[in-house]
């Protein structure tokens, strides 16, 4: 007769909860701490009249908040913000199915055409901005030389000076920056369409734009879905582009809630206010982040059918 | 037909995206007599070296600009970064997908959306906390802001990362005798090594290419990372030393391409989350 054995050592060292609690709150501590307290602070110092001069600030009640809904460029970059953020969506969807369609083929380059495509998305934002502002220049812009050369162009196109054009060369640049990292999600998403759905299509009789349209772009809605919400975190809350390019300018026509409010908020010291303009990027953040739990939720359904 | 559509269109795009480079490439190589024709003249075509190259840029950027300094300071930056990522998200990865049970995806997925909470909203309170501990115009503000945005995206990266590794290898160990906590130190950490090396690859390429914080912490110029004082500071008043700056943007952007193709399958998994599987 042999003994039972003993029953399992149950030390400090296999207690589940107790180590996964332990090697979680680092992150937790910096989380709630550098993201979640500031997060809060920035929705209070939009009540208040915070400067960057002194530390103590009081209730401002809504005072901000009337000051910028009366101020015509804050109208004017809430506008903007919209603009481009959509514009440049809308803009990013069309290129990147495009370019997936392009790139799920088989070409010789291929790895060179790769490489390129990812290049946009690589460097840094502030970089690419300088390199389109050399691009747009008044005088020597190449874009300028290249349409005259062509005969495409016989006044001048001042990218930068005149603001509607301003705001296309910010659209451009954004959707130049974003398009890669959309078409990069979208192949992902090709590559996940099972092959006998696409194969029955065209047994069927389906040719490249109904299997484009009726077959393949339904099945990728969730991931260019991804891709929107992504672009659209990736445009309204982004200051590098519009700071560069325009700084705001010509005249603050060009200013986006971003810019905005770093101008009021840090450059001219007026925390308050800035924390005011900010907060009128959670609507565009809200709404991401229902699309994207939404989607979260529909993975987990489909994974479980 | 079909074939000249895909190659057109390849080309296309290919252009699109890689121009800009290639004007940089150009712009930095160029002698300013070459350069600085107005492109009024349809007679002088800018897309080529009308002059032959010169590497006058190159040595006005590395010579008498703070752009080395630049390039120290972002490197400094990174280390520490990474340092600070690796301690915190790689243990809080590995609770949430081992040990947290089933709530390790819902809490995975709340520390994941604080990563949209974006820098242009943060960056107002962060102000002031900054200089309530004197970090204003030092590296330590970045250094210790930075992973705000480095520790929710890597937390996620390796915990979807563990989930692809098998749990039998952790599970034989405990079988042979090892405690929980020992799994952890002697065993996890060799199983995670690719995991790792990616939240070091994203922590570096985040870091380069970070704008907004930068913008608003740092002023001296020679405390500047290369983002920053590439468009801020090689610009002095109205005159673009257009030369130097593409010099610079090429030379930043090289090695963050290369690494980027490297681990581009890596970066796309965590960000689909579970919309795309496979």
């Amino acid at each position: 007769m042999t003994p039972p054995s003993p029953p399992p050592r149950r030390t400090l060292a296999d207690r589940e909860d107790l180590l996964g609690a332990l090697m979680l709150t680092p992150a937790l501590a910096y989380v709630i701490l550098l993201v979640g307290v500031p997060f809060v602070l920035a929705i209070v110092l939009s009540f208040s009249d915070a400067t960057a001069g002194s530390l103590s600030f009081a209730w401002a009640g809504a005072r901000n908040y009337a000051a910028i809904l009366a101020d015509p460029i804050f109208r004017r970059a809430l506008g903007n913000t919209a603009i481009v953020t959509i514009g440049t969506q809308l803009l990013v969807v069309i290129l990147a199915t495009a370019a997936a369609q392009v790139f799920r083929a088989t070409f010789p380059g291929k790895r060179f055409a790769r490489f390129a495509l990812l290049l946009p998305w690589a460097v840094p934002v502030s970089l690419a901005a300088i390199a389109w502002t050399w691009i747009f220049d008044s005088t020597f812009s190449v874009i300028n030389w290249t349409l005259k050369a062509a005969g495409l162009l016989h006044g001048w196109l001042y990218w930068l000076g005149d603001p509607a054009l301003a705001l296309c060369a910010i659209i451009i640049v954004q959707a130049w920056r974003i398009f890669p990292f959309a078409t990069v999600i979208v192949l992902a998403g090709l590559s996940s369409i099972p092959q006998e759905i696409v194969e029955a299509s065209i047994v069927d009789g389906a040719g490249f734009w109904r299997r484009l349209f009726k077959v393949e772009l339904p099945l990728l809605l969730p991931v260019v879905a991804v891709a929107v919400l992504f672009g659209v975190v990736y445009t309204a809350t982004d200051l590098g582009v519009v700071y560069i390019l325009t700084g705001g300018g010509p005249a603050n026509t060009t200013h986006v809630l971003s810019t905005l409010a770093f101008q009021r908020g840090i450059l001219g010291a007026d925390l308050g206010q800035g924390a005011a303009i900010a907060v009128f990027l959670l609507p565009f953040l809200i709404v991401v982040a229902i699309g994207m739990l939404r989607l979260a939720r529909r993975a987990e359904v489909g994974g479980k059918a | 037909m079909k074939r000249l559509a895909l190659y057109a269109g390849a080309l296309g795009f290919t252009v699109f995206a890689g121009f800009p480079f290639y004007w940089m490439l150009i712009t930095a190589f160029k002698q300013n007599r070459d350069l600085y024709v107005g492109a009024a003249d349809v007679h002088h075509v800018p897309w080529i070296f009308n002059d032959p190259p010169t590497l006058e840029h190159v040595k006005l950027l590395l010579g008498q600009t703070e752009f080395p300094s630049w390039v120290l300071n972002t490197l400094l930056v990174v280390a520490a970064v990474v340092v600070i990522t690796v301690a915190v998200a790689v243990p809080a990865g590995y609770s949430l997908a081992r040990l947290a049970g089933r709530w390790g995806e819902r809490l995975g997925m709340g520390i994941f959306f604080t990563y949209l909470i974006p820098p242009t909203l943060l960056f107002i309170p962060f102000a002031r906390l900054v200089s309530l501990l004197h970090l204003q115009d030092s590296l330590g503000a970045l250094i210790l802001i930075y992973p705000t945005m480095t520790i929710p995206f890597c937390t996620w990266l390796v915990m979807g990362f563990l989930r692809s590794v098998p749990w039998e290898i952790e599970e034989q160990a405990m079988i042979d005798g090892y405690s929980r906590l020992a799994v952890i130190l002697r065993v996890a950490p060799r199983l995670i090594v690719p995991g790792i090396l990616t939240v070091v690859v994203f922590t570096f390429t985040l870091v380069t290419q970070e704008f907004v914080y930068a913008l608003t912490f740092i002023s001296s110029v020679q405390r500047m990372t290369v983002s920053l004082g590439v468009p801020i500071a090689l610009v002095r008043g109205d005159v673009y030393h257009w030369g130097a700056l593409m010099a610079a943007a090429l030379f930043t952007s090289i090695p963050l391409a290369i690494v980027y193709n490297l681990f581009i399958d890596r970066f796309i998994q965590g960000f689909t989350m579970g919309a795309v599987k496979g």
